[in-house]
């Protein structure tokens, strides 16, 4: 490996732009964070609070998968470019995913 | 070039992950792996769910009386944060500050252990009243499927003590950036299967 890496040096104006760059983007994530941890302390204040059962659990599923997909695009990168593949593979997976539980949840009786 | 190549801020490329086409090769391999690992707890869910507080007549465990919202809600931040903390590693990745990196590597670690030992705790707590793994259906359900999260977790732990303790005297280089990153990213995933717990196996038990 690494024959087909070329060493490129960054000029100071290119160096300094690419550092305030992902300076930009920690502060993007650190807000990310700040989302999740909000809609955690939603979804255990809403059981706490003992709403009804048929309001509470859909709420806190669509909270679970934002928070999801937050940590999925923007932690794991996938809103980068390059990311097709993964994309594929990972979606594919949920989609099996899906069926497997909605399988075990309605056409498998014990 | 060669492997040990040394790098300084300004010729360190912008993306060290896949620069090489080991890399790519990792990249791509790694995100199969986490598909294959989505359908794995996809399976264990759906056996939870299906034999959710199913067991012997007479049975006295049920989620609403076993789960217990406070500890769960320590975990579920300790492990939020150390997934942050992982961000922030990869942050001084980028910038080639190998120190910084392995600082938060090393925080993100201690944030995981300590979930860990809440978990420890936990499953130590339920055997010690009776809710063994073959006590019931569910309890085996149960077990399994938080069970196999807390050996990712161990897995993850041991995963990034490795490269920290293996790169340590290296630094910085094409070879292990991919290592590293792949790393943070199986930790964020570890993280991604415990919101679904946390809301599925822990919020809707206590919901009943």
């Amino acid at each position: 490996m690494g024959h087909d890496v070329h060493t490129q040096f960054k000029t100071q104006t290119e160096y300094e732009y690419s550092r305030r760059r992902s300076a930009n983007e920690m502060r993007g994530q650190v807000t990310t964070f700040a989302i999740m941890i909000f809609l955690t302390l939603i979804s255990f204040t809403a059981v706490y609070a003992g709403f009804p059962a048929n309001f509470i659990i859909p709420i806190i599923l669509l909270l679970a998968a934002v928070q999801v997909i937050l940590q999925l695009y923007y932690f794991m990168h996938m809103s980068h470019k390059g990311h097709e593949t993964a994309s594929l593979f990972l979606f594919s997976g949920v989609m099996v995913a899906f069926i497997t539980v909605l399988t075990f949840l309605t056409i498998v009786w014990w | 070039m060669d492997l040990n190549t040394k790098y300084t801020p300004q010729s360190w490329p912008q993306h060290s992950e896949n620069a090489t086409l080991e890399g790519k090769n990792k990249f791509v391999g790694f995100w199969l792996f986490l598909g294959g690992e989505t359908v794995l707890f996809a399976s264990l869910f759906a056996t939870y769910l299906a034999l959710k507080n199913k067991g012997p007549s007479g049975m006295e465990f049920t989620t609403q009386e076993l789960y217990e919202l406070p500890l769960v809600f320590i975990m579920t931040m300790l492990l939020l944060t150390s997934s942050l903390t992982s961000v922030y590693a990869m942050y001084h990745m980028k910038n080639y500050n190998f120190k910084s990196m392995q600082a938060w590597l090393m925080v993100t670690v201690l944030l995981g252990a300590a979930f860990l030992g809440f978990e420890i705790y936990e499953f130590n707590h339920y055997v010690h009243l009776g809710f063994t793994y073959s006590q019931s259906a569910f309890s085996s359900a149960f077990f399994t499927l938080v069970g196999t999260h807390g050996l990712h977790v161990v897995i993850g732990l041991g995963w990034i003590i490795l490269l920290m303790l293996r790169n340590s005297k290296r630094g910085l280089n094409l070879y292990n950036a991919p290592k590293f990153y792949l790393a943070a990213l199986y930790w964020h995933f570890i993280d991604v299967v415990w919101v679904f717990i946390f809301t599925v196996v822990y919020l809707m038990g206590v919901i009943g």
